[in-house]
């Protein structure tokens, strides 16, 4: 196999953004035939390789082989007409529609009279077949079946395309393991018609079963391309992080945890029997002063639902919510402001930031919303917060009067911070604050939460990386399909393997829906 | 800290007329500037002043056509701060005809001139109330909204004056309310200067409060300001409520200086030119941030098309086309797309001059 040509040829791609250079120089080959494997840490630019290949982002240098052709990306269209078909972690097909023409969408089958719907069923349904999904119905549409069968759907449909390269883009994020193991059987069978995948997955296990050669990438820059079974384990994750790891492995180790706050001590915030309908079980949860609550579980698992809730984001229809010894109903983010309970949103873009007004303005806006439209924050205190975390969070560029939408992720989410901080909150809840951001920033802000933490806030720590949870966090409630499953004090029994082994390990359906509904 | 940073911008747009109008505003300056000149070539005498001793005041064609700009200011600014919300405003042309009715009526009816200014200022906060309830509370879309209530108004209107258009003019004690439209103070017309007193004050509400940030936020990003512990809804309600009093104010301008109110003809488009003035202005239809100045400046220069349209004296037929090309050319000129083109082609012949003389 490795004497082929590789199907696509990427070389000396970089691509700049304002202020971070998130790709520097990589370089990656695709050989028809095999599971490629891109692996890197959050923000060591895998999704921006990706955006490159399919064409989102322009590239500043670099040239884009494939087939033996140059090929310039001017838009997704491109890409795919060179047949490079993506599957997403959230996956993108109309859920609208049915499956069968979801996979046959824009290669209908055409009769005399416009498409005959009959064949074009017939023909997805063959297309199923060839993936080992004959039991789907064509018929079904797309938003009654399992966003495992999404993807599988979606795989189905580049078959249709013809496509020559395959994307994976963390697509076992949010699937159990069964689902994981039919994805890979389906990408083996792809992978045997000469199709090129590229798998991207945060599981190492995944990797080492299914990808056969790999390409990591550092902090924006190529390390190296090998096959997977020339790479032990041990020296991937080394290369995955590099000399970065010295620099976070001081941040949050276990030894500096105290042993967990003893029961008798009154909680900051207390939740019990606390649910929403659709999109959380109820559930207990204790809060205490200077200690952090990690929540773990895959996507979808309930961990943003909880954040959301604990704000008055969304209102909770069940369960009873205390705080500082005294109940109080939230149910709007500015009583939870009021109540100094500050939530920053894992959806920066659309939740977050106000984009067209400047960083000072983003910054103060929470705490000016706590007093009130006609009490203005006079100019000089404002002045005066706004230079204080953009020192204390190293804000890039230092300049409050720049637009926020003109920052680089990180720096926005560091503004974001700010903004919760300058409200002096006692709760701070925190949703996905290290995501899609470099890796210097992300170490930032980890140390800022220890900080926060040590100076006796109560902090709520949600995160998709299980080990940024399990180096910060003081006790871990485990999450599974919108249940609370465990509550572990992060003591050293507890790694990343344990809470993996008993999310896959714990039945929801069995043990938890009985003791937790009442 | 932010010091550099000023600094930094000023060197950018070094022209003193930049920096006080903002990029896009400079443009609208030459318009009026432009009308301005065009006028005076066709009627020499359009810039000539001259102090009538009878009423007190000024008089020449620029003093009658920001007589009649007090009018657009009130209902640029109100829409100003709807636009600003992502929203729109429909009914302020509605309104000023039932406010306007509101007056004329309880003048004939016999109530106190100070009563009737004040229930008219009433009946269009009440109306501005309504579509801020129903824009905010129910989430009902504004287009929709304030269009009913563009056609209810009307009919409001009819019903205050028994489907007669009110007239007042031979109504005793009416003094207060004709000055305020038709009077001077220090020889300039009094209601321009109300206006732009009113102008300001709102200014001042917006900027020296933080109502005009959780504005712009509410209209850049509705759901984050949300989070943030903003109230949108109260926004919402308070930027309709504040527009429909600014078009009652409009509404008595309108019907004062005449003392009579037409039901079908009072304000009849002025929601259109309301709309023109805020986009002269600078706000984007789209939301977000606003500028006042920008939209008054955009009501001044909607009075002087009118004006020159006069002057010059254009077809009746024809004077809606002379209004939209005078507009559409700045709103061109003020497009972001041109101002980068024209930047780039002075790049260019910088760089060839400066190739030129290396030769």
């Amino acid at each position: 196999m490795t004497k082929e040509e590789p199907l696509v040829s990427m070389k000396g791609i970089s691509i700049e953004f304002p202020g971070v250079k998130a790709l520097d120089n990589v370089d990656l080959r695709l050989f028809p035939g095999e599971v490629h494997a891109l692996m890197g840490e959050n923000g060591a630019g895998k999704s921006t390789m990706i955006k490159a290949l399919t064409g989102v982002y322009k590239i500043n240098a670099g040239t884009i082989t494939v087939n033996g052709q140059n090929r310039i990306f001017n838009g997704t269209a491109d890409a795919q007409n060179a047949g490079i078909a993506t599957v997403y972690q959230e996956v993108n097909l109309c859920t609208n529609l049915s499956v069968g023409e979801n996979v046959m969408l824009g290669h209908e089958v055409r009769g005399h009279l416009g498409i005959n719907w009959r064949k074009t069923h017939e023909a997805a349904k063959t297309y199923l077949a060839q993936m080992g999904l004959t039991d789907l119905d064509p018929h079904t549409p797309l938003n009654e079946i399992s966003i495992a069968m999404q993807q599988l759907v979606a795989i189905a449909r580049a078959m249709v395309i013809d496509a020559k390269v395959l994307i994976l883009d963390e697509p076992t994020s949010s699937l159990d393991a069964n689902e994981v193991q039919d994805l890979f059987q389906i990408m083996r069978k792809v992978r045997d018609r000469g199709i090129a995948i590229l798998f991207v997955s945060h599981f190492l296990d995944q990797v080492y079963e299914i990808a056969d050669r790999m390409t990591i990438l550092r902090n924006g820059k190529f390390v190296e391309e090998t096959m997977v079974k020339d790479m032990p384990r041990d020296v991937l994750i080394t290369k995955m992080i590099g000399k970065n790891a010295d620099e976070l492995s001081l941040i949050g180790t276990k030894s500096r945890k105290e042993t967990p706050q003893a029961a008798t001590d009154r909680p900051l915030a207390s939740v019990r029997g606390f649910g929403r309908k659709g999109s959380i079980y109820p559930f207990d949860m204790d809060l205490f002063k200077g200690k952090i609550m990690g929540l773990a579980g895959l996507l979808g698992s309930g961990r943003t639902e909880i954040g959301r809730l604990l704000f008055g984001a969304d209102k909770p229809d069940k369960g009873t919510y205390t705080f500082d010894g005294k109940k109080i109903s939230i149910d709007s983010p500015a009583t939870a402001l009021k109540n100094r309970i500050a939530y920053s949103t894992e959806n920066r873009r659309d939740e977050g930031i106000i984009g067209d007004l400047t960083v000072r303005e983003n910054i103060i806006l929470a705490l000016q919303a706590t007093r009130g439209m006609f009490r203005p924050i006079p100019r000089k205190e404002a002045d005066r917060i706004v230079d204080k975390y953009i020192k204390e969070l190293n804000v890039r560029p230092a300049d409050p009067d720049r637009l926020i939408k003109n920052l680089s992720g990180g720096n926005q989410q560091k503004v974001l911070l700010a903004r919760w901080l300058a409200t002096d909150p006692e709760l701070l809840i925190l949703d996905e604050p290290t995501r899609g951001i470099d890796i210097g920033a992300k170490a930032e802000i980890q140390q800022t939460v220890l900080d926060l933490a040590a100076q006796g806030m109560s902090v709520v720590f949600i995160s998709s990386e299980l080990d940024e949870v399990v180096r910060l966090s003081d006790q871990i409630t485990v999450l599974k399909d919108r249940h609370k499953i465990d509550l572990m004090d992060n003591d050293d029994t507890v790694s990343q393997q344990t809470i993996v082994e008993d999310i896959a390990n714990t039945s929801v359906s069995g043990q938890s829906q009985g003791k937790e509904e009442r | 800290m932010s010091k550099p940073a000023k600094q930094q911008s000023e060197d950018e747009d070094p022209s003193f007329l930049r920096r006080i109008f903002g990029n896009q505003l400079i443009w609208s300056v030459v318009a009026f500037l432009a009308l301005i000149l065009v006028c005076t070539l066709v009627d020499h005498s359009f810039l000539s002043l001259s102090y009538n001793p009878r009423t007190g005041g000024l008089a020449g064609p620029l003093i009658t056509m920001i007589q009649e700009s007090a009018r657009y200011l009130m209902i640029a600014t109100g829409m100003t701060l709807v636009i600003s919300t992502s929203g729109i405003d429909l009914s302020v042309g509605s309104v000023m005809a039932v406010a306007g009715a509101a007056a004329m009526q309880m003048l004939i009816n016999g109530v106190n001139v100070w009563m009737a200014i004040l229930i008219s200022l009433a009946v269009g906060l009440v109306l501005g109330c309504i579509n801020g309830a129903l824009v905010s509370i129910l989430g009902l879309q504004p287009f929709i909204t304030t269009l009913i209530m563009m056609l209810a108004g009307r009919g409001l209107a009819k019903v205050i004056t028994n489907g007669q258009n009110a007239d007042a003019s031979g109504v005793a004690g009416s003094g207060p309310l004709r000055w305020m439209a038709n009077g001077f103070i220090l020889g300039i017309p009094a209601n321009f200067v109300i206006a732009v007193i009113i102008v300001c004050l709102v200014g001042l509400l917006m900027r020296k409060t933080a109502a005009g940030m959780m504005i712009e936020s509410v209209g850049i990003n509705q759901e984050a300001s949300r989070m943030t512990g903003i109230k949108p809804r109260r926004i919402l309600f308070l930027v309709y409520a504040i527009s429909g009093l600014l078009a009652a104010v409009a509404g008595l301008f309108a019907t004062a200086s005449v003392m009579r109110v037409d039901v079908v003809k009072t304000g009849q488009d002025l929601e259109m030119y309301a709309i023109l003035a805020v986009v002269i202005g600078g706000t984007s239809l789209l939301g977000g941030k606003f500028s006042l100045l920008g939209s008054a400046f955009g009501a001044v220069i909607i009075a002087m098309i009118r004006k020159t349209i006069i002057t010059l004296g254009i077809d009746s037929a024809a004077t809606p086309a002379f209004f939209a090309v005078v507009v559409i050319i700045i709103c061109v000129m003020q497009a972001p797309k041109v101002h980068n083109a024209v930047a780039e082609f002075k790049r260019r012949r910088a760089m060839r001059q400066s190739a030129e003389v290396v030769a």
